[in-house]
């Protein structure tokens, strides 16, 4: 379980960093949001890997830390807002300037 | 009710900011809030740091204990930068209303508010995880402030912007979560009692999330080589909400002094002097490219963004050495270095309003009050650069001082980066003022008294700063003895005990 978890966020973050690297916007953009959801199972986990654990105590053998659980709610609101923003920031760019590449097409 | 004076610095932006976006279509009404907002935090910054003077004063969220839920921790360092923010949204807003940079866009005033309940909320915080949230109040809503006023350039240096911080967010939370997968709780006293006592096999999962924490606080501070988005953003931003921006890199150097002090210090076994190593040769590079791009830039904005590239490379230089006279040098040079910055701002936005440009290249038409500018200009310059009497030169002389044990390399570094700025600067000034092209006709421009006055306000500040720097320089002593023995700081909270 643990190793594939782990494999899951290597390959998000991998496919986020290269895709953060490409020149226009739009990749930027999807390579952020692939982070994001590296991120948030990162944080998803970082209270112990554990099966059919409720978070609440006295209703299993071993209760789960429900801290993360509450930490990756917020991060996942905040990484949604935050796309929300950079994509109209990208549509303002594109419309003003009639091109997407993020780093001032050549000028 | 005084007990809750230490959470209102942010309620009260917040909700000013909330009733604003209730009432968007009516100017008066948000300029109304604005000063009023304005004004109820500076009074509220006047009774903290008073309040901070006699010890750090604790506030539980939903009164739940620490560490289980969030505690916001009012201490002299957190006190100074509640005021040092106070400080300049006054002079920015009274700058604003001056010229009605408010008016150019919509929603200036409620995105301006969220920027002051972010700032506030990041100093006083005593979570790390809360810290992160703050952090990203205060980036939502300086994106809304960047691209203020629209236009292309705005837009792709505010896309390049987000971008960037969104990056540096997420490698935050990448660090928060091994912290708390090592530890168990992200309470920064919490971690300060429970470090000390972690296995030695979690050392290196440790020292991998403080380098990646040191990394997003290097991106707020703009420390090289992760400095490359101030100067294009900050010369794309509007220049007083640039004026504002000025704390921003200031909260940069404060995470890095809290979490050194308080999470990271230098006697903790598994970092030991990591941070410190690291930062020296960062701000070594940053007082070198600051230098460099102030000689070499072509426009004024960028110019100014340098200038506090280098000063940030000072701060942290001296910030570095971790003793409490080096605390305290590099937080007297970072409350300079922002009032500076700010200055050094609004004066390119009066310069521009009245040459048309900034461009450092080309001869302008003669500017109107150009005497009274050229004036301006040089106090500010001599402030930026570190020259008697006013308080950069204060500052330089106490950084020195705390450096003086590294001193073939520091001082050299330090006094070199002065020099080589103080050119820049006298390029620049020579170029605006005294390179006129005479065949142009001088544009008529209003006086804006009021604008002026804000920028006298700052000089004021600092000459202010400069005159009375015994006494702060007394007062930031035991503010950095305190970060040095943040005992204190632990005990407030009344943790539960940690077995060893």
């Amino acid at each position: 379980m643990e190793a594939l978890i782990a494999i899951i966020i290597g390959a998000l973050t991998m496919g986020g960093v290269f895709l953060m690297l490409q020149r226009r916007t739009f990749p930027v953009i999807l390579g952020l949001s692939l982070l994001s959801y590296a991120v948030n199972i990162f944080i998803f986990i970082s209270g112990r890997v554990a099966l059919n654990a409720p978070p609440i105590i006295g209703m299993g053998p071993a209760p789960i830390d429900p801290l993360p659980q509450a930490l990756v709610l917020t991060a996942i609101v905040i990484s949604f807002g935050m796309t929300a923003v950079i994509l109209m920031l990208a549509l303002g760019s594109f419309l003003h300037r009639g091109d997407d590449s993020a780093d001032g097409g050549g000028q | 009710m005084t007990a809750h004076f230490v959470i209102l610095p942010v309620i009260l932006p917040a909700v000013i900011a909330g009733l604003m976006v209730l009432f968007a279509k009516n100017p008066a009404f948000q300029r109304l809030g604005g000063v009023l907002g304005v004004a109820g935090l500076i009074a509220l910054a006047l009774h903290n740091l008073a309040q901070a003077s006699l010890g750090p004063t604790p506030y539980f969220l939903g009164n739940w204990p620490a560490p289980f839920g969030i505690v916001l921790i009012l201490d002299r360092l957190s006190a100074l930068m509640l005021a040092l923010t106070a400080a300049l949204a006054g002079v920015v807003m009274a700058y604003v209303l001056a010229t009605g940079w408010d008016l150019r866009g919509k929603y200036f005033h409620p995105l301006f508010m969220f920027q002051l309940m972010g700032l506030n909320g990041a100093f006083l915080t005593a979570d790390a995880f809360n810290l992160f949230v703050f952090f990203e109040v205060l980036l939502i809503a300086s994106y809304g402030l960047l691209v203020h006023g629209g236009g292309a350039e705005r837009m792709r240096a505010g896309l390049q912007y987000v971008a960037f911080n969104l990056l540096g967010s997420t490698v935050f939370l990448f660090a928060l979560a091994t912290i708390y997968a090592i530890s168990g709780t992200l309470n920064m006293a919490d971690l300060a009692q429970k470090l000390p006592l972690m296995p030695p096999e979690d050392a290196a999962l440790f020292r991998l999330s403080a380098v990646l924490l040191l990394m997003v606080f290097a991106v707020k501070g703009a420390l090289v080589p992760l400095q490359f988005w101030l100067p294009r953003s900050y010369a794309a931003a509007p220049a007083p909400v640039a004026a504002l921006f000025a704390v921003m890199t200031k909260l940069g150097a404060y995470a890095m002094i809290r979490f050194g002090t308080l999470v990271f210090p230098p006697t903790l076994a598994a970092t030991g002097a990591l941070w410190g190593d690291i930062l020296w040769a960062a701000a070594l590079a940053g007082i070198a490219v600051g230098a460099l791009g102030v000689l070499g830039a072509q426009r004024l904005a960028p110019l100014i963004g340098f200038a506090i590239i280098g000063s940030m490379g000072v701060v942290v230089l001296t910030l570095s050495q971790f003793t409490a006279p080096a605390l305290a040098a590099a937080l007297y040079y970072a409350v300079h270095s922002a009032l500076a910055a700010a200055t050094l701002f609004l004066l390119l936005d009066v310069i521009e309003a009245r040459r048309g440009d900034d461009d450092l290249a080309q001869a302008g038409p003669k500017m109107a009050q150009g005497g009274l500018l050229a004036g301006l200009f040089i106090a500010a310059a001599v402030a930026m650069v570190g020259l008697p009497p006013l308080s950069g030169f204060v500052g330089k002389v106490q950084v020195l001082q705390a450096l003086s044990a590294h001193a073939p390399v520091a001082w050299s570094a330090i006094l070199l980066g002065t020099l080589v700025t103080m050119i820049g600067f006298a390029r620049a000034g020579s170029a605006l003022f005294w390179r006129v092209d005479l065949t142009q006709a001088v544009a008529k421009h209003p006086a804006q008294p009021t604008a002026f006055a804000a920028i006298f306000a700052l000089i004021a500040a600092m000459i202010t700063l400069s005159l009375f720097g015994a006494p702060v320089a007394d007062w930031l002593g035991v503010t950095a003895a305190d970060l040095m023995a943040p005992q204190a700081y632990i005990k407030v909270q009344s943790l539960p005990a940690v077995a060893p």
